[in-house]
């Protein structure tokens, strides 16, 4: 009896010590949802998308061994600073705001944020369009700061969804008369159902959209965000990010 | 009152009581809560719609275990078969499954008929609490349900027998004798049931209702704080059980408990 | 028009092979029964712990153990899971610092299993406490004084005596464990409920792919419910039937 205890306790803790993290593993962080056309689930399991392809790109040039490890959205950020992960690729801007917590490599794309609708709804992207409207959009975002800092005194009410893909799927049931999000991010999505589209970027404000996407880093890992600002840079230079980036976009989404 | 006192003053339980506080110190000195005073209002908002759901979904969901009960026990077996089967699927499955097949799914029905966006109905439909209030209910109900069918079985049939031997109908003895019996009977459980449904509340916030969970999880992502903010909601819930748990003992002292 | 009912009827979205999810679905049921079994199993061995703890354990000890039963019961599981989740492995690597070890990397599975177990050992102490209690306190001395070791009393009279007592509630905290397996989905687990969701979301087929979900978890239950009956008919042996 004893001794059976025993063994299981030495094997749960075996099970733990086997995973103890060898020092080349970078546990990539992306968010555990559909969010094409950057990272999304496929029916065999796996995680696709142009982001999947740029990590595997960056991780090959850094010669680091990435792991993709998938996180809830909301959490990603406390999975990053206790250790769950170390980095997140999952198109977080980087802003002043998150710059006080996490650290972020140089920005790898830059696209607009817009305003989708339901079909012919007349709502313009801006405060007077969105008056007495319900806008959904998803928690922690830049888009969750734009809305509740320049709408939320038009607004009739800001809904707040767990992951994008949650708010597409409420304006497509019509609970919501709007979403702000990124642009590519609803480009693939109003691409895939016809109930809706986008109307427009809004105004920026760089304060809160910040200056494009960027891993993040915990605070003070500065050899592991050489390694990717470094990466970033020579695929950059060397066409290996025009090459994968062919296949999602028409055009260059570095920005500039 | 008086053993309580005295053990409170039992020397390893002083200790125990000043590592605690020294606990408590050390969190709320060392720990971030400047962020508090801004949210306290919401906060207070936020508990109000917890115990809202609460109070709600129990009441609804005891009134639908009834006949659940009833119909398991007593009914005929095409009302005993379909009660018996929703009370397995409600208890088979998890109610965060539930939650967002009711969200989710009827969501993605709404997407394909435009025409019930015209319906009085859809003010209601396009909320997010009375999905909430639905799951939540019917939750309550399937486990009260369970409980229910055990009490209406396990009242004495000699307390029927007599009943009939009274002269009352089979309406009357039921309401005077079999359902008030089988409620006494089932009483105890109400309180277990009543905190595990508490328990269950802050799942709707998976769903866009804005209950003090949600609260919480604003707090994670304003400030980046990871656990000062489940610190204090598991304290909220604390509370909250101590006092369903204490307005129980003082119902069911209340209550006469006979045989 | 009926699109939502072809959607409800499509299929082939089940199959086992891509482009059909069924796959990724089973994967993560067996995710999810991984994760109950651990976290069942660590629930047990804290509750034997804490269920004897409570019984033989001094004051200082009986109080802390009450500390965590009343604290875990008191908490939602979600929250629960949150705090424990994160806590955990910052916990762990601040204590693997301190004694000079180097980073500990807490895979999902071990976290999931850590955080179901905690919660679980809380539920299993009490019902462990209470199935020893159950044992009337005559036979354990009258084993004594046959002269029995503390061991074969336990083998011989308080495990056997307990067990009816205890498969009941055991049982129970069985089933609640596969269904708190879901809230792992909240913090990102690729676990049933989340690769359903991923799924239903991918493929915008919500009802099939939740009433697929909701089939394989009824079935782990009533599967399940068919063992207890073996095992409560086991224990109950030699006792008279109830009801």
């Amino acid at each position: 009896m004893k001794n059976k205890l025993i063994t299981a306790i030495a094997a749960f803790g075996m099970t733990i010590a086997a995973q103890a993290a060898s020092a080349e593993t970078v546990r990539v962080g992306v968010a555990a949802e559909p969010y094409p056309p950057f990272t999304e689930p496929d029916a065999a399991g796996n995680w696709t998308g142009w982001e999947i392809e740029f990590m595997n790109a960056v991780c090959a040039e850094a010669k680091l061994d990435c792991v993709v490890t998938p996180v809830a959205w909301d959490g990603i950020i406390p999975a990053l600073t206790s250790n769950k992960i170390d980095a997140i690729v999952g198109s977080m801007s980087i802003t002043e705001e998150r710059m006080k917590t996490i650290d972020f490599s140089d920005k790898y794309y830059n696209t607009p944020s817009v305003i989708a609708t339901a079909k012919g709804s007349g709502i313009t992207p801006d405060a007077e369009g969105l008056k007495d409207k319900i806008v959904g959009v998803q928690v922690s975002t830049i888009h969750q700061d734009y809305v509740t800092t320049h709408f939320s005194d038009a607004t009739a009410e800001i809904k707040e969804y767990q992951t994008q893909d949650e708010a597409n799927q409420d304006l497509a049931a019509g609970r919501v008369d709007a979403i702000m999000a990124d642009s590519l991010a609803l480009d693939a999505f109003v691409k895939s159902d016809d109930c809706c589209e986008i109307v427009g970027a809004v105004k920026d404000d760089p304060a809160i959209l910040g200056a494009g996407v960027g891993v993040g880093l915990r605070k003070g890992d500065d050899e592991l965000r050489e390694k990717f600002n470094t990466a970033i840079a020579a695929i950059r230079e060397n066409g290996t990010y025009a090459e994968f980036s062919k296949a999602y976009f028409d055009f260059d989404i570095y920005g500039n | 009152m008086g053993p309580e006192l005295r053990s409170w003053r039992e020397p390893h339980r002083l200790v125990l009581i000043g590592v605690a506080v020294a606990i408590i110190a050390f969190a709320a000195i060392n720990m971030r809560w400047d962020w508090l005073p801004r949210y306290s209002g919401r906060l207070v908002e936020g508990v109000g719609t917890t115990l809202w759901l609460l109070f709600l979904t129990s009441v609804l969901g005891f009134l639908l275990a009834v006949p659940l009960g009833l119909a398991q026990a007593a009914g005929p077996v095409w009302l005993a078969a379909p009660a018996r089967a929703f009370c397995t699927v409600i208890r088979g499955t998890p109610l965060l499954l539930q939650l967002w097949l009711l969200y989710y799914g009827l969501g993605s029905l709404f997407a394909e008929y435009p025409e019930i966006r015209d319906s009085w109905a859809w003010p209601y439909l396009r909320s997010a609490w009375p999905y909430g209030v639905l799951a939540l209910t019917l939750s309550f109900a399937g486990y009260e349900g369970e409980v229910m069918r055990g009490a209406f079985a396990g009242v004495p049939k000699g307390e029927l027998e007599a009943g009939r031997a009274y002269g009352m109908s089979p309406w009357t003895s039921f309401r005077r004798i079999w359902l008030p019996r089988a409620i006494h009977r089932a009483l105890p459980t109400l309180a277990g049931e009543t905190v595990l449904q508490l328990k269950a509340t802050p799942l709707v916030a998976t769903i866009t209702v804005v209950d003090v969970y949600a609260i919480i999880s604003r707090v994670r992502q304003d400030t980046y704080l990871t656990y000062e903010p489940l610190l204090l909601l598991a304290l909220i819930y604390m509370i909250l059980t101590g006092i369903l748990v204490v307005a129980f003992r003082w119902l069911e002292a209340k209550v006469p408990v006979k045989g | 028009m009926f699109d939502w009912f072809t959607g409800l009827a499509a299929w082939e979205l089940l199959a086992l092979e891509p482009p059909g999810w069924g796959g990724v679905l089973l994967r993560g049921f067996a995710a999810s029964i991984q994760i109950a079994i651990g976290g069942y199993l660590l629930g047990f061995l804290i509750g034997v712990c804490g269920a004897t703890g409570k019984l033989y354990g001094g004051p200082i000890l009986r109080d802390v153990l009450d500390v965590y039963t009343t604290l875990v019961r008191a908490v939602p599981e979600l929250v629960l899971i949150l705090l424990l989740y994160y806590a955990g492995t910052d916990l762990l690597n601040r204590f693997m610092a301190m004694i000079g070890a180097g980073p500990v990397d807490i895979s999902g599975l071990a976290a999931g299993i850590f955080v179901i177990g905690v919660v679980q050992g809380a539920y299993q102490t009490e019902v462990l406490r209470g199935a020893f209690k159950a044992v009337p306190h005559g036979q354990i001395e009258a084993a004594r004084a046959y002269g029995m070791s503390s061991f074969q009393v336990l083998r011989r009279v308080t495990l056997p005596g307990m067990l009816p007592h205890a498969v009941p509630g055991l049982a129970n905290l069985w089933l609640i464990a596969t269904k708190d397996t879901a809230l792992l989905a909240v913090v990102g687990f690729s676990e049933l409920t989340l690769v359903t969701r991923q799924a239903a979301g991918a493929t915008k087929s919500y009802f099939l792919f939740f009433c697929a979900a909701g089939v394989l978890y009824l079935l782990l239950t009533l599967f399940s419910n068919v063992i207890i009956g073996w095992i409560e008919r086991y224990a109950r042996r030699g006792m008279p039937a109830v009801r």
